[in-house]
């Protein structure tokens, strides 16, 4: 059952903007000018119960404005928005009372109490049932491991500390679905995995949905089965990962290192790098099975050594970036896709 | 409605925590307060040591008035804090996290901040209101009793609205409007004495569009059994549901000017 169906999702944000010098700020005064930013310009897409979908873009692509509207913080222009069948800022208690969400940028946390306060408050907020509550907060504090922070004063924390009791307190009121806004931001590398390790147990264990946004494509590589890309508030590319990368064009891998040092040219692959021995080539593996081009090679030269890999994600979404930058934005863009296959 | 009280509770004693941490700020906080308020109770003395009556109105009878109005305002000021800081919340983008948790905003505001400061204001008017009411023998149980505090709740929650209002202001734009603040405090200086003795504008101005008339005026007539009655006498007598109701109002405004936040960009 679709959880969230976003059709046609449009919001402008009016900027007054300021000139430059005293004469501009005394201009502003009189007359203010104002710069119309299109954050969403007809997003759609469906999210459908269980699903853990990774949602990226560039800087100011939108990311965070569908997370506001989704969560019920603001209110756009135009579309549809359904989230588990209710327009979120018509019926915002009842609505917000049944999701999780946690902006990385912004805690949700009192700065001044305690965490475990903090906690205490939300269940009060929340009405959570004490017995429950307190099973959850057992589970959840073993899980993310703050158990040593609970009488820390929010202000003091570190940010991957406050970043996991923020998670934590998205999750006491346990809703099924998760909104996590680059969770990961400024996280180290420990941090990071414990976090994503958590989403993922959340995810296939509790069946939670889960919409990640993020700029680390570790984590939507680790994550995310589907991906939906965003670029001047309209969606580009919805899919599975090979989706994206057979959208991106970058094809699958073959690095082989040859025992001599002797040209090797595939009809059907395309050579991207050669280091002495060590030759990379790209191929498409829907036109040219893998199996079939390891075959070809290995028959015809003499190889120490061969593997195949997909490219680095960067690679993809960096093509996929650039691609949506080339194309400028005044251009129409293809109809987005909606199949998550 | 109760379940509400008591996470109000909750919400309260974490700022009152937060506050005692400055106990300092605080107790020179209510001193200042203490002191504005006694500045001007002098001035409401001095006039009445002078000329011994205005408009036929006694110290005694001005007193009761006096005492209805700053304890409806430092009522306001004291829970309805929030509101008249409001206007940061909506800059930062910190709104967010209110419209993220289920609870109505306001409720939220409101709870949030627990001013202690103002608690000097609310003693001074404690003190003159029951002077008031010893010397015109309403200090005992009865209907005049009732419907004076009844009026000051009701005074308390008109201020509210006025913070309320002012506080949507910050929806839609980011200038502060000095307005509001003339409002509130031009609305209790004004109220510190009978609303006879203004002209006709200012009258109807606190009658008919903020309704300051009600929190201490008009049903203090009916209490002092004096003749400057206005419109029938059961009206007198609703009067704390005028101040509830401008509240309502208010708060309907309120709400839909939540649905203009906007937010911030990161
Ligand atoms: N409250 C706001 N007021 C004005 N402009 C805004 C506001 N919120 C967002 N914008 C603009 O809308 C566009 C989309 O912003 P958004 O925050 O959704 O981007 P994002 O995809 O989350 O980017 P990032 O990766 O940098 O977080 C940007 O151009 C941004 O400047
Ligand atoms: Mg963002």
């Amino acid at each position: 059952m679709a959880q969230i169906v976003v059709e046609d999702l449009r919001k402008r944000f009016v900027v007054a903007e300021r000139r430059a010098g005293m004469l501009g700020a005394l201009a502003g005064v009189v007359r203010r000018r104002h710069r119309v930013v299109e954050a969403l310009a007809g997003v759609g897409f469906r999210v459908d119960e269980g699903e853990l979908v990774g949602y990226i873009g560039p800087n100011g692509a939108g990311k965070s404005t569908t997370v506001k509207v989704l969560a019920g913080i603001l209110v756009p222009d135009g579309g549809r928005c359904e989230v588990q069948g209710r327009v979120p800022w018509l019926e915002r208690v009842e609505h917000v009372a049944r999701i999780g969400v946690v902006f990385g940028q912004r805690t949700q946390l009192w700065w001044d109490l305690p965490v475990v306060e903090s906690f205490e408050l939300l269940r009060e907020i929340y009405r959570v049932d004490r017995q429950q509550y307190r099973v959850r907060l057992d589970a959840l504090v073993n899980a993310l491991d703050v158990g040593a922070v609970l009488d820390v004063p929010v202000r003091q924390l570190s940010l991957g500390q406050r970043m996991r009791c923020d998670v934590v307190a998205a999750l006491l009121h346990a809703p099924q679905l998760l909104f996590l806004d680059e969770p990961t931001i400024g996280l180290d590398a420990p941090a990071k995995l414990a976090v994503r390790e958590f989403v993922r147990r959340l995810n296939r264990e509790r069946g939670t949905t889960v919409i990640l946004t993020t700029h680390d494509m570790d984590d939507i590589e680790a994550l995310c089965s589907r991906v939906v890309v965003i670029d001047h508030g309209r969606i580009s590319c919805d899919g599975s990962l090979d989706h994206l990368r057979e959208r991106a064009g970058v094809g699958r891998r073959i690095i082989v290192d040859l025992e001599r040092d002797e040209p090797l040219a595939p009809t059907d692959a395309r050579v991207v790098s050669r280091e002495g021995t060590r030759v990379v080539l790209a191929f498409d593996p829907v036109r040219t099975p893998a199996a079939a081009l390891v075959a070809r090679i290995t028959r015809e030269h003499a190889v120490r050594d061969l593997f195949v890999e997909n490219p680095p994600i960067e690679e993809i979404v960096a093509r996929l970036y650039g691609e949506a930058d080339a194309r400028g934005e005044a251009e129409p863009r293809p109809e987005p896709r909606e199949d998550p296959s | 409605m109760l379940e509400s009280l008591r996470v109000y509770g909750c919400y309260v004693a974490v700022a009152l925590r937060g506050q005692l941490q400055y106990r300092g700020s605080v107790v020179m906080g209510a001193l200042g307060n203490l002191m504005v308020t006694g500045v001007e109770l002098f001035g409401l003395w001095a006039l009445f040591d002078r000329f011994g009556q205005i408009q036929g109105w006694t110290l005694a009878e001005v007193a009761l008035l006096y005492g209805m109005a700053n304890v409806s305002l430092a009522l306001a000021e004291i829970v309805g804090r929030g509101f008249r800081v409001f206007d940061q919340l909506v800059k930062s983008g910190d709104f967010d996290r209110l419209l993220l948790r289920p609870r109505g905003t306001a409720f939220q505001v409101a709870a949030q901040h627990f001013e202690l400061a103002r608690v000097g204001r609310l003693i001074q008017g404690l003190a003159v209101l029951v002077y008031a009411l010893v010397a015109q023998g309403l200090l005992r149980p009865g209907a005049e009793l009732v419907l004076v505090v009844g009026s000051i709740v009701g005074g308390a929650c008109t201020f509210m609205g006025v913070f309320v209002l002012q506080a949507t202001v910050a929806f839609f734009t980011i200038e502060s409007l000095e307005l509001f603040a003339i409002i509130t405090y031009g609305g209790v200086e004004t109220a510190q004495y009978p609303l006879s003795i203004y002209g006709d504008g200012l009258r109807r101005f606190f009658t008919w569009v903020v309704p300051l008339a009600f929190a201490n005026f008009v049903p203090g007539v009916v209490v002092l059994g004096r003749p400057e009655r206005f419109g029938p006498e059961w009206l007198a007598w609703a009067s704390p549901l005028v101040g509830v109701g401008f509240f309502w109002v208010c708060l309907r405004v309120w709400r839909v000017g939540e649905r203009y936040y906007r937010s911030t960009g990161s």
